[in-house]
C-alpha cells in the first residue's frame, strides 16, 4: 500500500526497520462468556452449552507507532477485544503477543508490572478516581511502580500541561466538563510513558464538537509520541479518521480489516457498505491516504503545468508548486483543485516531499464506487 | 412429630458453659476492665470539660452552629437533671459496643464484598442476628456473663453488627465497575486498589453503617437495663418498676438526647473527608497560584483547536 509506505517519515528509516515486525500479534482470539453457575433446578441442563460467544476467532496484528481503531456496534466484542489485551478479560482461546512476549502466559506479578509499564488505558467514561485531585490521579500510575512523590507529581503536571490542564492540577474530577475529564484519563496513561495505550471509546461520551477537538489533541500528540494506540469505536467517521488500520467487528466476528481507503473502496461485504455509503468521504480521507510516488518525469511539476496555484505561498514572492501535508483532509483541498490545479505536492510535516496528490486519484477516491455486493 | 429446637439450643448453652466457663470469664473481665476505663475517664473529668469536648466534636464533624449549640444545651440539661454519671454509663457501654461492633463487622464486610461465597453464607446469619427479639440474647448472655454490663454489651453487639457488615459490603460492591478496571488497568495490587480506591469511595456508605449500629446499640442501651446494665437503662427500668412517670421521662429523655446527639455527629461524618480534601486543596490552590504569580499562566504544550 503505497499510502502507508509515503506516511512513514523519512528521517525515521531506523524505526522504519522495526516496524516492520508486528509490535502486538493477537491469533484465533475467541471468548465465550458462560452465565453464572446456574443455581436454578429448571435451567441446569442446558446451563453448559449455553455460553455466549462475544469474540469469535479473530486475528490481527499491530504495528509499531500505529493506530488501530476496532470499530463495530454495541455487541460487536470490540471492549472484549480491547480488554483481552491487557488482560482485564481472559482469553478463552487464542494468543497475544506484545513485543515478543506471550501475554497469556504472565504470571500476576508479571502482568502487573506489564500493564504498569507498557500497556495502559483511557476509559469511557473516564475511569476517573473522584477521591483523588487531578495530580493524584494522572500520577497514580507511577504511583503504583513506586516511583518518589515528589518526581511523580512532576511527571504527572507534565502530562497535564500537554493535555492543555496544567493549571488545574489541584481541582477534582467532578469541577471539570467531560472533554477535561477524558483530557486526564489521556494524560494518566501517558504519564507512565508506556508504549501501548489501549482506548476504550474514549470519545463517545463527549459532545461532537469536543469530540472533534479531542481527536486533533490525539492526532497532535500521537505527532510527538508515536504511541502504539489500539483504539475501539462505534463511529465509522471517527475510525477513518484516526485509523492507520481499521478492523470492522460484527457480532464478535471480523468482517474486515485495512486502511480507510480500503474501505471505502473495497468494503468486504453488504454491512460495511451500508456503513461507508454514510461517510463523508472528503472529510476522512487524508492527503496522505492518496498520495502516489512520483513516476520521474513529473517530479517538481505541480500546478505549474496546469494552472497557476490558486492562492499564492506565503513563504516566498515566486509562486511555487502547491503542496499541503499528509494529515490534511481533502475536504480542505477541494477549492485547490476547483481552481484548476489538478497536482498537489504531500509533504511530511518537516517539510520533506514525499509524494504526489492528482485530481483525478481524488475524484475517483471521492466518487461512491457501485456496489459489488448489489443493493 | 415435635422438634424440640429449644431444647437443642439449651443444650448447646450448657456444652458451653460447662467447657467454655474460662473463655466467657476471660471476656467478661476483660470487657469489664475497657468499660470501666471509658467511664471513668468520662467521669474523672468535670462534666463541664466533658461537655466542652462534646461539643467541640459535634462543631469539628458537622460544622453546623445549630447541632453545636443543641448539643452544649442538651448536655447541660443532662447535667441539671442530675442523670449525668447514669449518661456517661451508658455512653461508656454505647462506644465500648460500637468499637466492637465497627472492629468486628467491617472487616467481615470487606470480606463478604471480595468474595461471593463469603457473602452468600453471611447474608442468612446476618438476618438472623437482625431479626431475633433482643430480649432473646439477654437470656444466653446472662448464663456466660452474669449479670451487670457484660451482658448487656455483648447482646448489643451481636444485635449491632449486621448494619456494619451490610452497608460495608454495600459501600464496596456498588463501585463503579470502570473505576476498578481502572485501578487494574495501571498495575495496581489488590490490596492497594482496597486501600486507595475502595475502602475511601465505600467511605460514605461505611459511615451511614456506623450512624446505624451507633442508633442500634442506643437501642439496646435501655433493654440492657433490664439484665442490670445500669446506666439510663437502670433509670428507665426504675421508673418503670416503680410506676415512677418524672423520672421515666427524665431517663427517656435523657437517652433521646444522646440518640440525636451521636446521629448528627456521625452522619456529619460521612462527608467529613470531602470537607476536609476541599479545605486541603484550597490550601494547595492558594500556594499554587503564589507560586505562580510573577509569571503568566502556563500555556499548554499543545494549542487545540
Amino acid at each position: 500500500m503505497n499510502a502507508m509506505y509515503l506516511e512513514a517519515p523519512t528521517q525515521d528509516r531506523k524505526e522504519d526497520m522495526n516496524t516492520a515486525a508486528p509490535f502486538i500479534k493477537a491469533e484465533h482470539l475467541t471468548k465465550i462468556f458462560y452465565p453464572p453457575r446456574a443455581r436454578s433446578l429448571l435451567s441446569r441442563k442446558s446451563s453448559l452449552q449455553n455460553g455466549f460467544k462475544a469474540v469469535d476467532d479473530v486475528s490481527f496484528e499491530v504495528k509499531r507507532g500505529e493506530i488501530f481503531v476496532i470499530m463495530g456496534l454495541s455487541g460487536s466484542g470490540k471492549s472484549t477485544i480491547i480488554r483481552m489485551l491487557n488482560r482485564l478479560i481472559d482469553a478463552t482461546q487464542g494468543s497475544i503477543v506484545i513485543d515478543g512476549k506471550d501475554v497469556g502466559a504472565l504470571d500476576p506479578a508479571k502482568l502487573r508490572a506489564f500493564r504498569n509499564e507498557t500497556i495502559n488505558m483511557v476509559f469511557q467514561h473516564f475511569g476517573l478516581f473522584p477521591h483523588k485531585s487531578l495530580l493524584d490521579n494522572v500520577a497514580f500510575g507511577l504511583k503504583i511502580r513506586g516511583v518518589d512523590r515528589q518526581t511523580r507529581e512532576a511527571k504527572a503536571t507534565e502530562a497535564l500541561n500537554l493535555v492543555g490542564l496544567g493549571d488545574r492540577t489541584h481541582a477534582m474530577p467532578d469541577q471539570l466538563s467531560g472533554g477535561m475529564r477524558q483530557r486526564v484519563g489521556l494524560a494518566r496513561a501517558l504519564a507512565t510513558d508506556a508504549e501501548i495505550l489501549l482506548m476504550d471509546e474514549p470519545f463517545s461520551a463527549l459532545d461532537p464538537l469536543i469530540r472533534q477537538d479531542m481527536q486533533q489533541l490525539l492526532i497532535e500528540l500521537q505527532r510527538n509520541f508515536k504511541k502504539t494506540i489500539v483504539f475501539v469505536t462505534h463511529d465509522l467517521d471517527e475510525a477513518m479518521h484516526l485509523g492507520d488500520q481499521i478492523m470492522v467487528m460484527k457480532e464478535g466476528k471480523q468482517i474486515q480489516r485495512g486502511t480507510a481507503l480500503d474501505l471505502l473502496e473495497s468494503p468486504a461485504d453488504p454491512y460495511i457498505e451500508k456503513f461507508v455509503a454514510e461517510v463523508n468521504r472528503s472529510k476522512v480521507l487524508h492527503a496522505g491516504m492518496l498520495a502516489e510516488p512520483f513516476t520521474g518525469a513529473d517530479h517538481e511539476d505541480g500546478c505549474r503545468t496546469g494552472a497557476r496555484p490558486v492562492t499564492p505561498t506565503t513563504d516566498g514572492a515566486e509562486p511555487r508548486v502547491q503542496h499541503t501535508t499528509t494529515t490534511t483532509v481533502i475536504a480542505d483541498l477541494l477549492p485547490v483543485f476547483a481552481g484548476g490545479c489538478d497536482r498537489i505536492h504531500v509533504t511530511n510535516h518537516q517539510g520533506l516531499v514525499l509524494g504526489q496528490l492528482t485530481a483525478k486519484k481524488v475524484f475517483a477516491a471521492l466518487s461512491p464506487k457501485e456496489s459489488v455486493h448489489g443493493a | 412429630m415435635e422438634l424440640n429446637v429449644g431444647g437443642w439450643f439449651e443444650s448447646l448453652i450448657n456444652w458451653c458453659l460447662a467447657n467454655l466457663g474460662w473463655f466467657f470469664d476471660g471476656i467478661a473481665w476483660l470487657t469489664t476492665q475497657i468499660v470501666g476505663s471509658v467511664e471513668f475517664a468520662l467521669i474523672v473529668l468535670h462534666p463541664l470539660v466533658i461537655i466542652a469536648l462534646l461539643t467541640a466534636t459535634a462543631a469539628f464533624m458537622t460544622r453546623s452552629i445549630g447541632i453545636t449549640v443543641f448539643s452544649a444545651a442538651a448536655f447541660l440539661l443532662i447535667l441539671s437533671m442530675g442523670l449525668w454519671l447514669e449518661t456517661m454509663a451508658s455512653l461508656s457501654i454505647v462506644l465500648v459496643s460500637v468499637a466492637a461492633a465497627l472492629l468486628i463487622g467491617v472487616p467481615l464486610g470487606i470480606w463478604a464484598a471480595l468474595s461471593s461465597a463469603v457473602s452468600a453464607v453471611m447474608r442468612p446469619v446476618l438476618d438472623l442476628m437482625q431479626a431475633m427479639p433482643v430480649f432473646v440474647y439477654l437470656i444466653p448472655a446472662v448464663f456466660f456473663f452474669g449479670v451487670g454490663q457484660v451482658p448487656g454489651i455483648a447482646a448489643t453487639i451481636v444485635f449491632a453488627i449486621p448494619p456494619a457488615v451490610r452497608l460495608t459490603e454495600l459501600g464496596i460492591r456498588q463501585m463503579d465497575s470502570e473505576l476498578l478496571e481502572a485501578a487494574q488497568a495501571f498495575g495496581a495490587k489488590k490490596s492497594l486498589i482496597l486501600r486507595d480506591v475502595q475502602l475511601p469511595l465505600a467511605f460514605p456508605s461505611i459511615m451511614v453503617g456506623v450512624n446505624q449500629v451507633i442508633m442500634l446499640a442506643l437501642s439496646m442501651v435501655v433493654v440492657a437495663g433490664l439484665v442490670g446494665a445500669g446506666g439510663l437503662g437502670g433509670v428507665v427500668v426504675q421508673g418503670v418498676a416503680q410506676l415512677d412517670t418524672a423520672r421515666g421521662f427524665e431517663g427517656g429523655l435523657a437517652v433521646v438526647i444522646l440518640a440525636v446527639y451521636l446521629d448528627r455527629v456521625t452522619g456529619g461524618a460521612s462527608s467529613l473527608p470531602g470537607v476536609l480534601r476541599k479545605s486541603n486543596r484550597l490550601r494547595k490552590e492558594r500556594a499554587a497560584a503564589k507560586a505562580i504569580t510573577p509569571q503568566a499562566n502556563p500555556e499548554p504544550a499543545l494549542a487545540v483547536h
